[in-house]
């Protein structure tokens, strides 16, 4: 009996511990391939590391700047990130502690377009900046995350939940104006819940493709995955293997660095936007 | 008396008229970028816009030509595919992780290690997982034929290659696999959270009175989850039912196994932003059309899940 609880007990780990290596091999086989260069990796498989990755690193430089992608991403991402994260704050405190008419019809408009899903407006929103010139500019990237109906909403709940009316009504009483206590009061406290919403804001737009893919289409100025792509049209990194392991290990670092720093925060976000619903 | 209420009152008025100018920001832009293009997609799927010039209302003409054409139909049916098998094994996999994290028999440690590595692949861009698999997945030249290969001939057998995308057959259960390796990750921590938001109590209690863990299961974790359980599907069906990065960049136009994996979004994609076939009305349709089968599939969720209740 004890024996057997055990022996299960056993069992299971082994199956978790194979799914992890099923979640990491790929990244592990990607890793060891960024070092061989195409001849090697089509004779035979190993997970021994080779001596190419600085040829493999030439042709991938030589095709294109994976460096500037990266800086486009980071110019779109941070701007974007701490809009939203501001903003966001700003409106759900606004929808939290001020009645004012026409407050519970942009809550339910929040409600409404977080189950819109984003292709219904693709087309228009395409056709939006067409007009407005804002084609291979950053700004339809940047400018729209200061209206994030799924973030407000969070925090909109997290505000009534956590910030106590009397500290603000005490700050009235003081004379504190209505904008100092929001920047000295209420941003502090949210913080927490601000925080977990831009890191998952930053990693959404540093991943983003379609959007960018159809506004951006200049060399120069293309973000990380939209730079990625083209690596389908390519034929001369593709004929060796090395360089394209080797770009598509470059293309996750950062985002692996990230995710080192931050993993409690990308965690406990997920588990909160499960817990609010 | 009513001379100081009433001062009182005009205060608070002026006190909540601060509240405009706090949401005022997100209106504005909420107006410009969220609500007109919606607005101005259902619009343009009413004309005959092509890419430049005028648009002519055209009744419901787009609308019965996106039901008529078959090519739309086997696009919602490649999506509809694709997304089931991938549904079943993301939710699937995360529920007997969480059965298996919870279980008050066993009381399995390391959690905080193995949510991070399941989470991992779900941080990554969909475009840097599509040439990582893409390559790694070639038939001839990838690592993971060319690895089952050897592993064939340490028994003596030899394997013959799986065209894992190229081959029609099987490259929308491809699809549909590292699909659902991006995702479990997640649909995991959602399901931990839901487990770990109820206190220890519960369980120890239940566990007092002599409740066996099946029955702790049933009767306690699982009517817990269920509205994340719902908010799950619901959610990936959306992301589901829009599927496009990764059948869109890992199976080339050119190839025997794309009218198989194209899906709802690669064939709006394809009359709303390909040179050549550019056809923005019917595109818009098309967008118009996809949002109802969602919103149908979601009302039908929901309703399923609240009739277990009883």
């Amino acid at each position: 009996m004890k024996i057997g609880f055990y022996i299960k007990k056993g069992i299971l780990y082994i199956l978790l511990i194979l799914l992890a290596a099923a979640c990491l091999f790929p990244f592990l086989m990607m890793m060891v391939n960024a070092t061989r260069n195409g001849t090697e990796i089509v004779s035979g498989f190993t997970l021994i590391p080779s001596t190419h990755i600085k040829e493999n690193w030439e042709v991938v430089f030589s095709y294109f700047n994976l460096f500037r992608g990266m800086l486009n991403s980071l110019i779109v991402a941070v701007p974007a990130t701490l809009l939203s994260a501001y903003f966001s704050a700003m409106t759900a405190y606004g929808l939290a502690f001020y009645k004012f008419k026409g407050n519970k019809t942009i809550f339910m408009a929040i409600l409404v377009f977080m189950m819109i899903p984003g292709q219904l407006s693709l087309i228009g929103f395409y056709q939006l900046c067409a007009k407005l010139h804002l084609i291979n500019t950053y700004i339809p990237l940047i400018i729209p995350a200061i209206a994030a109906p799924g973030t407000v909403f969070f925090l909109r709940q997290y505000i009534l939940s956590s910030l106590p009316a009397s500290l603000l009504e005490a700050a009235r009483i003081d004379g504190a104006h209505e904008l100092y206590s929001f920047h000295r009061i209420v941003l502090p406290i949210v913080s927490p819940a601000v925080a977990t919403m831009g890191i998952m804001g930053f990693i959404g737009n540093w991943n983003n493709y379609l959007l960018p893919m159809i506004l951006i289409n200049k060399n120069e100025k293309m973000t990380l995955p939209v730079m990625m792509a083209t690596l389908r049209s390519s034929t001369d990194i593709s004929a060796n293997q090395g360089a394209i392991y080797l770009s598509v290990a470059i293309s996750i670092i950062p985002i692996l660095l990230v995710f080192c720093f931050f993993s409690k925060y990308i965690i406990s976000s997920i588990s909160a936007g499960a817990v609010k619903e | 008396m009513g001379k100081i209420a009433k001062k009182k009152r005009s205060k608070i008025t002026a006190y909540n008229n601060w509240g405009y100018l706090f949401v005022a920001p997100f209106v504005i832009v909420f107006l410009i970028f969220s609500v007109y293009p919606v607005l101005r997609t259902l619009y343009l799927s009413f004309t005959d816009l092509k890419i430049l010039g005028d648009a002519h209302w055209i009744g419901f003409a787009n609308y019965k030509r996106v039901l008529d054409d078959k090519f739309f139909w086997k696009a919602l049916g490649n999506t509809v595919r694709i997304w089931v098998v991938n549904i079943v094994l993301q939710l699937g996999l995360a529920f007997l992780l969480m059965m298996v994290f919870s279980d008050v028999k066993y009381k399995m440690k390391g959690l905080p290690v193995f949510r991070i590595i399941y989470y991992l692949p779900n941080l990554i861009a969909a475009t840097s997982i599509a040439f990582l698999f893409q390559t790694l997945l070639d038939w001839r030249y990838g690592s993971f034929n060319i690895m089952i290969s050897q592993i064939y001939k340490l028994f003596g057998a030899t394997y013959n290659p799986i065209d894992w995308l190229g081959n029609p057959g099987s490259s929308g259960y491809t699809i549909a696999v590292i699909q659902s390796w991006m995702w479990f990750g997640n649909s995991f921590l959602m399901l931990m959270a839901g487990v770990q938001g109820v206190s220890r109590d519960y369980f120890e209690a239940a566990s007092i009175d002599g409740a066996g863990r099946w029955t702790i299961f049933g009767k306690i974790t699982l009517p817990l989850i269920k509205p994340i359980m719902m908010y799950v599907a619901i959610t990936s069906l959306i992301g589901g039912l829009q599927m496009f990065d990764l059948p869109f960049l890992m199976i080339s136009a050119s190839s025997a196994a794309y009218k198989d994996v194209q899906t709802v979004m690669m064939y709006l994609y394809k009359f709303g932003f390909t040179t050549g076939s550019t056809q923005t009305g019917y595109a818009s349709a098309v967008a118009y059309v996809l949002f109802d089968i969602i919103l149908i599939i979601s009302l039908i969720q929901l309703k399923m899940f609240n009739r277990k209740e009883d």
